[in-house]
């Protein structure tokens, strides 16, 4: 049903048997999936297919439903993540996550990005030096750095969403898992945000949820196709773009559904 | 839309919105208009500062007000951390099932219990069952229960305004869900939850049956030393004065004073209420 992908570097994350109940639901069916380190790998599919949710397994934000019930394995680093010796909040300092609406702490830029820092205990006086270099790399220091101290939410959206993503590097996780990251900003604020994903692929593993089927040919190089709950297909990106192995992941690229 | 439009529009309806309003504004400015006009000429500052006199026929009435603000006081130091934290529990840890549910419609029929029954309950668990005698305590602590259902309700509808989406975002880099609540929920609901809190305890400074039972006293030499004295409280020296006094008539005057000192002491505590909510707002824009 699923073939295993020809992936040559190590899979940092492993997904094997994977199913997801919420209720009686089942909205992941028997996932088997390796996700290649250091570079971006793609879920697509139309909605309701599961691929969000399938994001949300991988750093457990599940917890926080009680309905939900999952069965199989999901290893990250070759750790089971639902091990009971697990610590879901290291977890997740390790699986960061950019989500689809930009939600910037009510509070200042700066300490949107300091947060994270203090609660994982990085040493005090390297913080205000982290939070500039993870402003940076997001590209949006030269944008903020007169109003470090104005509440985030005056930022654009577009400004928002990349602040999040500082807030979410300068933890220093492994890989950021990023829920249609841009499905709320405009063009520009779009293009800004996949330079920028193609320039965080050289420190990170990540995973992205795209409606855009464009945005998963220019930024990803592996992607997965989802439908109804299973994953179809799984290969390099121009593969599946160009030459999908299963009649169901032409239809979809080709717009005949979704 | 402007005023005008409305009413070309809808004349009817506008009409008869427009006239509930003046309505209600009617008998509140009636209300305010008869205390205060009678009430200022006993308003002075020695009525502020002095004690009463000459059988409170005379003098001022600051034991009653010393006590209702340190009765206040005792009210938000028995009720607010608990309450917070029931809120807190019931909003952000606890699972939404037939249990939670019957604590819910229980808090809530609690806050619609008449006041009267808080007072008996306070004379029979704190007075006569923790032998606290009647006091300002057993009288904070029973106006404490009275403010706790309206506290815990209004805080838990400001905990869920904030969006499920803050959560996730600090749970995401992180944070535990008790980190998450103390950074992220609990200063993002602050004027939600300081709005709720100052109302339910400017509405128990005005409580007078409560108090009756457990601790007011009609006369009290001096202020309050102790927690375990009975003490002067505004609501129930106006009760004394308007229904108990022996020369209802040459008090009259006193008791529309002390009146209006209640009302504007409720009317502080809401403007701080205002400033709080106003401060926090400000910030988060």
């Amino acid at each position: 049903m699923v073939q295993a992908a020809l992936v040559k570097t190590k899979p940092i994350i492993e997904v094997s048997n994977l199913n997801l109940y919420f209720g009686e639901k089942q909205v992941l069916k028997n996932i088997q999936l390796d996700v290649p380190e250091k570079m971006v790998t793609a879920l697509i599919g139309p909605s309701g297919c599961g691929k969000s949710t399938l994001l949300r397994t991988l750093n457990r934000l599940h917890d926080l439903s009680p309905d939900a019930r999952i069965t199989g394995k999901v290893t990250i680093d070759e750790q089971d993540i639902f091990h009971r010796n697990t610590l879901v909040n290291k977890l997740r300092k390790k699986v960061g996550m950019v989500f689809q609406k930009p939600n910037p702490f009510p509070k200042s830029i700066y300490d949107n990005v300091a947060y994270g820092l203090q609660i994982n205990g990085f040493p005090k006086d390297k913080i205000p030096q982290m939070v500039e270099e993870s402003l940076r790399k997001s590209y949006i220091f030269d944008e903020v750095k007169d109003k470090l101290h104005e509440p985030a939410t005056r930022l654009s959206g577009g400004q928002q969403q990349r602040l999040c993503i500082a807030r979410t590097i300068a933890v220093k996780p492994e890989i950021i898992l990023m829920d249609e990251p841009c499905s709320a900003l405009d063009p520009l604020s779009t293009l800004k945000i996949e330079e920028l994903i193609l320039e965080l692929k050289n420190d990170y593993t990540i995973v992205i949820v795209t409606h855009n089927m464009q945005q998963a040919v220019r930024v990803s190089d592996f992607t997965a196709f989802m439908y109804l709950g299973e994953l179809i297909e799984f290969d390099e990106t121009h593969k599946i773009f160009n030459n999908p192995e299963k009649q169901l992941t032409e239809n979809y690229i080709k717009g005949y559904f979704g | 839309m402007n005023f005008k439009t409305i009413f070309k529009e809808n004349p009817l309806p506008a009409t008869m919105l427009l006239l509930c309003t003046l309505l209600v504004c009617t008998f509140l400015f009636l209300i305010l208009g008869e205390i205060f006009s009678k009430g200022l000429s006993a308003l002075s500052w020695s009525f502020i500062f002095d004690a009463p006199k000459n059988g409170m026929t005379e003098g001022g009435i600051l034991p009653a007000i010393v006590g209702t603000l340190l009765l206040t006081l005792i009210t938000t130091l028995a009720s607010l951390p608990i309450g917070i934290a029931c809120a807190i529990y019931l909003s952000e840890y606890a699972e939404n099932n037939t249990t939670t549910q019957i604590i819910r419609a229980a808090i809530r029929n609690l806050a619609g219990v008449p006041s009267i029954i808080y007072g008996l309950f306070g004379l029979a668990l704190f007075v006569q069952g923790l032998q606290l005698g009647t006091s300002i305590l057993s009288a904070g602590l029973t106006l404490g229960l009275l403010s706790l259902p309206y506290i815990i309700t209004t805080t838990e509808e400001a905990l869920k305004t904030v969006p499920q989406s803050m959560r996730e975002g600090a749970l995401a880099l992180g944070a535990t869900q008790f980190e998450t609540i103390r950074d992220i929920v609990l200063p993002a609901s602050i004027p939600g939850i300081a709005t709720g809190v100052i109302l339910s305890l400017s509405r128990a400074a005005g409580e007078t049956a409560p108090i009756l039972f457990t601790g007011a006293a009609f006369y009290v030499t001096g202020l309050p030393g102790n927690l375990f004295q009975e003490f002067m409280a505004l609501p129930y020296h106006l009760y004394m004065l308007t229904t108990q006094h022996q020369s209802i008539a040459t008090v009259r005057p006193l008791a529309y004073g002390t009146a209006a000192v209640l009302i504007l002491l409720v009317f502080m505590l809401n403007i701080v209420a205002f400033m709080i909510r106003n401060k926090f707002r400000n910030q988060l824009k």
